[in-house]
């Protein structure tokens, strides 16, 4: 990187205002380190490290509005290439009449989300957690991968907006596999230090030892503890489909502010300086991310926007807008969803006849309105009846409304201990396990 | 540029390697979306840099810098081979690379218009106005868009590959929805991911958004009213050649990929139903079924002159009468196997490391036509255009949903349904194929948005599809 992020992107603002005057003008810098150490067959088989140089400009010139991001080195030869293509773009462009314009001269939060040791991690720091991980498995099959990430953020804009962050962020998440099923475990946190290669290696081959040589369970519908990495999909579909202000300026969102559309025991926040989240405190439009509700005690609260959505709602940016999100609309990064007061373990010992999922895979909306979603169980389901585990079974397919499925009366008791679970666009949930009345499960392995 | 690309391969050599990889790839890409009726994103990309590929043992190690100094590539390279070095902390079996002869040669797709001569105002103008003929047709929502790559790449390995290749790519979208009461339906056009490949903006013409605009919009709203999919254990299920396309990429392109195969993807992506051990001797699907995997198709979005690794394009079949022999591989995949190296590795950009990805993965065609199909089935359904998508982690359960969906009574097409979807078990479901469409519905579809790996990766795979019949097919699966 030829000079700091910041002064990068006050060279870019400079640049800007040295061709065109009057043009309103937002630079995003991000510059850092992103590594990945991939293991299967229990070794490593592809380790990768990228340095990041990464500049995203938007200009709007009399409303008109392009954006071009650019990876290399921000020279200025670079730089005035990359000007200079936007505003040419802007030049030929018709008016947008929805440009809501730049975000306003605000202070944003320092989440603190940062630790120097994960920023400096070496490609040894991560293959020593590995090597822990496949150790701990005792002999059965593993695979997974081991990531350690640092980034640091600048914005400006050409309204006075200043804004800078940085964040470090690991995770390992693995299986372990006897054959005849898979176990998971993963760990997400600011610090690599704090991803224990063995505990997660142990949590995986116990899972699949106890998940070893399931047998066919006739689909249905059945109470359901959900572990983490299955609420923390559930939450993705109803910020995609429904949270979204793009969603809900459109018609397609099933959300209805001050309403009881899920069950008291819901409440859900989104909170970016939390200590156990990760991220920045600002997002690509340099809108500060402040804390705020989305639901409470199953009312909904909120939701999230971007400056253009907002400005269609007739409200403020949340400062959710992400980087070449502008159709998707506005999505919330740092969920947090409120811990119940009794273990996982003690959830399902109050299930009757009901099935503990680990895992969610490949789920897919049906229908965006009424949240059904179709995907299928992964990394071990067993049936649990009177409380205690009876059997492990194969994997089976779901067909459910998410929506339903939180609906008042449907939640049974959320667990005290929560996991991170990264997840899309940049995001990380923390989620307790729910424990759900009723999940239709519309097929087996066999069809 | 091959002075870089070779001054990160000694680099890497000099750090230990045994043996390197290098590419320099610069890439610039446009990207424009329309919603009613107004253009509200016009985003350009340039990205261009070095990534170095090392192998030590039975790792690779992959380091990537955003640079094209001459001391950021040897820089690259070090780093690539250190990177390999730490993975011997947990050790395989040392990595082996099946052979090529090492290829120097110049590649490029032909492109009858620039995508980059085409004025934004008039590609502007084009999603505008197709957005507002769909909202005067119907639509509550009417999305366009259009997207446009520009590929240069060069590659250079320890074994003596040079190689350069220039790949343009091509291609546009667009949709409308409609609002009800508690639901909404969308249309989309010519397909829910549009049409891509390997063309210049002739491609985008040749789609003809504005003729199609009114009556995708007409059909969302027609859907609102629409009666349900009936829920249908057994019926017989005829897909047109878009969904086609969907099909075999969910249920063939990831199940033959042989990284999947030997477990390399076993933790995120999954692995597949397929054993090894059963190759040449498995039956896929019934004995109509022929799928290839074909690089060389001209302007299919999986074709290109070499691919990440050096591999000369080439056919390969991978299903030949209903039987499986055959698989996506790269030179480390194929050397495990025991299998000549397929050529279909490939990486998204500079940063990342090339993997196996999908080429052209088709079904070749058949001797039948769409209404052929429509004619010869009693009771059945006709489904089209993708909406939904999901499928287990070996590729073998599946539930895919359409936008669209007609009843076929006696050989004629019936009524509108709404909200189609069908299941099945990929081999159950292959056999249960006996209808083909001809060489005139043969269409090369272009699916521009295939993640795999980690880092995620976004692959462009192209699929030569024809509208096909199934007998038996569960349908109408709901929530």
């Amino acid at each position: 990187m030829t000079g700091s992020a910041a002064d990068v992107a006050e060279r870019v603002l400079e640049l800007v205002r040295s061709r065109a005057a009057d043009a309103e003008a937002e630079v995003t810098v991000g510059t850092g380190s992103d590594a990945l150490t991939r293991f299967a067959n229990s070794f490593i088989h592809q380790n990768v490290a990228e340095e990041v140089s990464h500049l995203v400009v938007r200009i709007a010139l009399d409303g008109r509005v392009a954006t071009t991001s650019f990876d290399g080195p921000p020279d200025n030869e670079a730089l005035g290439r990359v000007v200079d293509s936007v505003l040419a773009a802007t030049r030929v462009r018709p008016p947008d009449p929805d440009w809501p314009g730049l975000a306003p001269v605000a202070d944003v939060p320092d989440p603190g989300h940062w630790d120097d040791a994960t920023a400096g991690a070496t490609p040894d720091d991560r293959a020593h957690r590995v090597a822990d991980f496949v150790v701990a498995a005792g002999g059965l099959e593993t695979a997974g991968a081991c990531q350690s990430q640092a980034m640091t953020t600048a914005f400006a804009n050409s309204a006075g907006q200043r804004a800078a962050g940085r964040s470090t962020a690991a995770d390992i998440d693995g299986i372990a596999r006897t054959g005849t099923s898979d176990g998971s475990a993963r760990i997400t946190s600011v610090r690599l230090g704090d991803l224990d290669g063995r505990a997660a290696g142990e949590r995986a081959a116990r899972k699949a030892r106890d998940g070893a040589d399931p047998t066919d369970l006739a689909p249905g519908r059945y109470e359901v503890v959900l572990e983490p990495q299955c609420v923390a999909d559930l939450l993705l579909f109803l910020f995609l489909y429904g949270f979204n202000g793009r969603a809900i300026e459109e018609g397609r969102s099933f959300v209805r502010l001050g309403e009881q559309q899920f069950d008291p025991a819901i409440t859900l926040r989104e909170d970016p300086v939390d200590p156990h989240q990760v991220g920045i405190g600002f997002d690509v439009e340099g809108t500060p991310k402040l804390p705020f509700e989305l639901i409470r005690s199953g009312v909904t609260r909120g939701a999230v926007h971007t400056r253009r959505t907002a400005a269609k709602a007739g409200t403020e940016s949340t400062g959710h807008a992400v980087e070449g999100g502008e159709g998707l609309g506005a999505l919330p990064t740092n969920p947090v969803l409120d811990a119940g007061e009794r273990s996982t373990q003690e959830l399902i010992g109050s299930v009757d006849r009901g099935l503990l999922v680990t895992d969610f895979w490949y789920t897919r909306i049906l229908d965006p309105r009424t949240q059904v979603v179709t995907g299928l169980t992964r990394n071990g389901v067993w049936l649990v009846e009177d409380g205690r585990i009876a059997r492990p079974v194969r994997n089976l397919r779901f067909t459910q409304s998410y929506l339903e499925a939180l609906a008042p009366g449907s939640v049974l008791g959320l667990s005290s201990e929560r996991s991170l679970v990264s997840g899309g666009f940049g995001s990380a949930s923390l989620v307790p396990a729910l424990h759900l009345a009723s999940w239709n499960f519309t097929g087996g392995a066999k069809g | 540029m091959h002075d870089l690309t070779t001054a990160a391969v000694e680099a890497a050599l000099a750090a230990g390697a045994t043996y390197a990889d290098a590419r320099v790839m610069e890439i610039r890409s446009e990207a424009m979306a329309a919603r009613n009726g107004v253009v509200e994103s016009l985003d350009r990309e340039e990205r261009a840099g070095i990534g170095v590929r090392a192998l030590i043992g039975s790792s690779w190690g992959f380091f990537a810098v955003p640079d094209l100094a001459p001391a950021a590539a040897r820089r690259a390279g070090e780093q690539a081979a250190n990177v390999a070095r730490a993975s011997t902390r947990v050790p395989g079996k040392d990595l082996e690379l099946a052979p090529v002869d090492p290829q120097q040669g110049s590649w490029a797709n032909d492109v009858r218009e620039d995508p980059w001569s085409v004025s934004l105002a008039e590609k502007g103008d084009l999603l505008e106005g197709v957005t507002r003929a769909m909202l005067d047709h119907g639509a509550d929502v009417a999305e366009a868009g259009f997207n446009a790559w520009d590929t240069r790449k060069w590659l250079a390995s320890s074994e003596g590959h040079r190689i350069d290749q220039h790949i343009v790519e091509c291609g546009a979208e667009m949709s409308a929805t409609a609002v009800g009461e508690a639901e909404t339906q969308r249309r989309s056009y010519p397909g829910i991911r549009g049409q891509y490949g390997t063309r210049g903006w002739e491609l985008v013409r040749e789609l003809d958004l504005p003729g199609n605009a009114p009556r995708i919009a007409e059909e969302a709203r027609a859907l609102l009213t629409a009666d349900a999919c009936p829920s249908l254990d057994a019926t017989d299920l005829i897909l047109g050649s878009e969904q086609m396309a969907l099909q075999i990429h969910e249920s063939i392109g990831h199940a033959v990929e042989l990284d999947r195969i030997l477990g390399w993807e076993a933790a995120f992506a999954g692995t597949s139903w397929l054993d090894l051990r059963q190759l040449g001797t498995l039956r896929y699907g019934s004995e109509i079924m022929n799928v290839t995997a074909d690089a060389t198709l001209p302007g299919a979005l999986g074709s290109f002159g070499y691919d990440d690794e050096g591999t000369p394009a080439h056919p390969v079949d991978i299903v030949r009468g209903g039987l499986w022999v055959g698989a996506l591989s790269g030179r480390d995949s194929a050397a495990l196997a025991g299998v000549e190296a397929g050529g279909a590795v490939r990486a998204d950009g500079y940063n990342r490391i090339p993997m196996v990805r999908m080429t052209n993965v088709g079904l070749l065609p058949g001797d039948s036509t769409l209404e052929a199909m429509i004619e010869a089935t009693d009771d059945g359904i006709f489904m089209d255009t993708n909406r939904s998508w999901s499928i287990d982690d070996r590729r073998l359960n599946f539930q895919f949903g359409c936008e669209i969906g007609w009843e076929i009574k006696n050989g004629k097409r019936g009524r509108l349904l709404k909200n189609p979807t069908y299941t099945g078990i990929s081999p159950t479901f292959w056999g249960a194929l006996d209808m083909l469409g001809s060489g005139d519905e043969w269409t090369f579809w272009g699916t521009p948005n295939c993640g795999k790996g980690q880092p995620i990766q976004i692959g462009h795979t192209g699929h030569p599809a024809v509208p096909c019949r199934f007998r038996g097919i569960r349908v109408g699966v709901r929530g």
